[in-house]
C-alpha cells in the first residue's frame, strides 16, 4: 500500500469493536457444534437394532434442518430476544431483525451479534436431539417432527431466556446488560442437558416400554465412533461459550478434556468391579456423562475440580442405568434420562460447589458461598418442573393429533421399513 | 452321494480346510452361522444390562461328496475341528438324492467331482 507523503488531516475512524479472533474462533465452534449433532447420531444409531438405525440417523438430520429455520424465523428472537418480564423474548429479532454485523455487547461485545445467533443456533438443535435416545426404536416419525418443533418452542426457547438472556429472571445477565448475581451456567448443563434429560424421562414414561426383546447393540464401532465426534465437538460447545478466544476459553478447553477423561475411567473401574470386565461402552458413555457434567461448569471450575466433576458424573450416572433404571423399570432405550438428565444435575449443582472465584468472579459452596449454590439448585428444580410438566402436556397434545407411537407391527418389523421404506444394510448385493 | 453337514469354532475353519484340501476333496461351501449347543450360548452386558443366552458365532461347512470320500471328509474335519474344549460342534452326514452341475447339465457322482 502507498504511503501517502502528506498525512491527510481527518479524524480517526472509531475502532471497530470486532475481534478478528474472537470472531474466527466462535465461528469454527459453532461448526464444531453443529458437528455433535451427526456424532450423536451414531452414537444413538450404533445403539439401536439393525432394524432402527436409520430411523435414528434420520431423526437427528431432520432435527438439524427443522430447528435451524425455527431459530432464524423466531426461535432466536424468543430465547434471545428483547426480554418480556423475565419470562421470554418478544418476537423483535424475528426473522433476524436487528441480528446482523454490530455486536450485541450484552452478550458478546466482539463478535458479529449473527456469529452469537449461528453458535446458539447449534445448540437449538442439540438439545432436542437428546431426546431421542429415551424414545428411540418407537416413536413415528411425523409425531417426532411436531413434538421437536414444539418443545423447542415452548421448553428449549423459554429456558433458554430464563438462565441466558440479558434479563431473564435467572440470568447472571440484568436487561441493562451488566452481569450480577445468578444461575451458573457456562455451556449449557441447565438448559441443554437437564432440560432435554428430564423430557427424556417423560418421553420414556408417555411412551412406555418397547415391545418383545430387546437385543443388544447391533454395531457399537458406530458408537465409539459417535462418542469420539461428540467428544471432538464438545470442544466448541464449551470453550467455545466463552465467546472469545481468551484464557477462559482456555480453561474451558483443558477442564472439559480431563473432566471427560476421568468419567471414562470412572465408569470403565464401575464396569470393571461390578461386572468383572470393562466395557466399551462403558468407557464412552463414561466418557459422555462426563462431557455432560463438565459444561455448566468448565468456565468457573479449576481443571483440578473438573476431575472430581468428571468421577461423580461417572458414578452417579453408572448408578442411574444400572440400578435406578432397572429399579423403576422405565424403558429409556439410550439412557437420555441416565446420562443428560442424571449427568447435567450433578454438573450444575458441582458447578455451585467447586466454582472458584480466580476463574470467573463466581464462588462455591466450597470457597463459602452458598448463596451461589442455593442459585443452582433453584434453577435445578426450576427446570426440572418446567420440563417435565411442559414435555408431559406436549407429548399428550402431540398423541392426540398425530399418535405419539408406530403399531406393533410396524414396531417388529422396524422404524427404517415402516417409516421410511428404507433400509440400512443389505445382505445381498 | 452323502451331504456332509459340520457345524465348527470359526478359528478351526483353516485347519479343516487344509486337511480337506490333503484328503483332495475341494468342493465346500462355508458360512458365517450363529447357534448354541450344550453351553446355552453366552451372555453380555451392556450398561449393566445383561443379556443371557446370546448365540455363540460358528462356522457351518456344508460338502456334498461321493460315497468313497465320506470317511476321508469326515476324519478331516474331526481332526482339524477338534480342541477338546465344549463347543467344537457337530458333524451331519445325510444322504444326497441327486447333484447337478450348472454349466454342464451332468448329473450324479460325476457332477460332484
Amino acid at each position: 500500500m502507498a504511503v501517502p507523503a502528506v498525512p491527510i488531516p481527518a479524524a480517526p475512524p472509531a475502532p471497530s469493536p470486532l475481534s478478528a479472533g474472537d470472531t474466527a474462533w466462535v465461528l469454527v465452534s459453532a461448526a464444531l457444534v453443529l458437528l455433535m449433532t451427526p456424532g450423536l447420531a451414531f452414537f444413538y444409531g450404533g445403539l439401536v437394532r439393525r432394524k432402527n438405525v436409520l430411523s435414528v440417523l434420520m431423526q437427528c438430520f431432520v432435527v438439524i434442518c427443522i430447528l435451524s429455520v425455527q431459530w432464524v424465523v423466531f426461535g432466536y428472537s424468543l430465547s434471545f430476544g428483547p426480554d418480556v418480564k423475565g419470562i421470554i423474548g418478544s418476537l423483535g429479532w424475528a426473522g433476524l431483525r436487528n441480528v446482523g454485523a454490530e455486536p450485541f455487547p450484552a452478550y458478546a461485545a466482539t463478535i458479529p451479534h449473527s456469529v452469537f445467533m449461528i453458535f446458539q443456533a447449534m445448540f437449538a438443535v442439540i438439545t432436542p436431539a437428546l431426546i431421542l435416545g429415551a424414545f428411540a426404536e418407537r416413536m413415528r416419525f411425523s409425531a417426532f417432527c411436531l413434538f421437536i418443533l414444539l418443545w423447542a418452542t415452548f421448553v428449549y426457547d423459554p429456558v433458554a431466556h430464563w438462565v441466558w438472556s440479558a434479563g431473564g429472571f435467572l440470568s447472571r445477565i440484568d436487561a441493562g446488560g451488566n452481569i450480577g448475581r445468578g444461575a451458573a451456567d457456562f455451556a449449557g448443563g441447565t438448559v441443554v442437558h437437564i432440560n432435554a434429560g428430564i423430557a427424556a424421562l417423560v418421553a420414556a414414561l408417555v411412551l412406555g416400554r418397547r415391545v418383545g426383546s430387546v437385543s443388544p447393540p447391533h454395531s457399537l464401532p458406530f458408537a465409539v465412533l459417535g462418542a469420539g465426534l461428540l467428544w471432538f465437538g464438545w470442544f466448541g460447545f464449551n470453550a467455545g461459550s466463552a465467546l472469545a478466544a481468551n484464557g477462559l476459553a482456555a480453561n474451558a478447553f483443558v477442564a472439559t478434556h480431563v473432566a471427560t477423561a476421568a468419567a471414562g475411567l470412572g465408569w470403565v473401574l464401575c464396569d470393571w468391579i461390578y461386572h468383572g470386565k470393562p466395557t466399551t461402552l462403558g468407557v464412552i458413555s463414561g466418557a459422555v456423562a462426563g462431557l455432560v457434567a463438565v459444561t455448566p461448569a468448565c468456565g468457573f471450575v479449576t481443571p483440578m475440580s473438573a476431575i472430581w466433576i468428571g468421577l461423580g458424573a461417572a458414578v452417579f450416572c453408572w448408578l442411574a442405568v444400572t440400578l435406578v433404571k432397572a429399579k423403576f423399570g422405565y424403558d429409556d432405550s439410550l439412557d437420555a434420562f441416565g446420562v443428560h438428565g442424571v449427568g447435567g444435575i450433578w454438573g450444575a449443582l458441582a458447578t455451585g460447589l467447586f466454582a472458584d472465584k480466580a476463574v470467573n468472579g463466581v464462588s462455591g459452596l466450597f470457597q463459602g458461598d452458598a448463596g451461589q449454590f442455593g442459585l443452582q439448585v433453584k434453577a435445578v428444580l426450576i427446570t426440572v418442573v418446567y420440563s417435565f410438566v411442559v414435555s408431559f402436556i406436549l407429548l399428550k397434545l402431540v398423541d392426540w393429533i398425530v399418535g405419539v407411537r408406530v403399531n406393533e407391527h410396524e414396531e417388529r418389523v422396524g422404524l427404517d421399513l415402516t417409516q421410511h421404506k428404507e433400509a440400512g444394510y443389505t445382505v445381498l448385493e | 452321494m452323502k451331504y456332509v453337514i459340520a457345524i465348527i469354532q470359526p478359528d478351526r475353519l483353516d485347519p479343516v480346510l487344509d486337511l480337506l484340501e490333503k484328503k483332495e476333496i475341494h468342493l465346500v461351501t462355508v458360512s458365517n452361522v450363529m447357534g448354541r449347543g450344550r453351553q446355552k450360548g453366552i451372555s453380555t452386558v451392556y450398561r449393566s444390562h445383561r443379556e443371557a443366552g446370546n448365540l455363540l458365532r460358528k462356522v457351518k461347512l456344508e460338502i456334498a461328496v461321493n460315497d468313497a470320500f465320506v470317511n476321508a471328509t469326515v476324519g478331516a474335519i474331526l481332526k482339524g475341528a477338534y480342541t477338546g474344549e465344549i463347543g467344537d460342534g457337530k458333524i451331519f452326514v445325510l444322504d444326497l438324492q441327486e447333484c447337478i452341475r450348472v454349466r454342464t447339465g451332468e448329473t450324479g457322482g460325476t457332477a460332484i467331482g
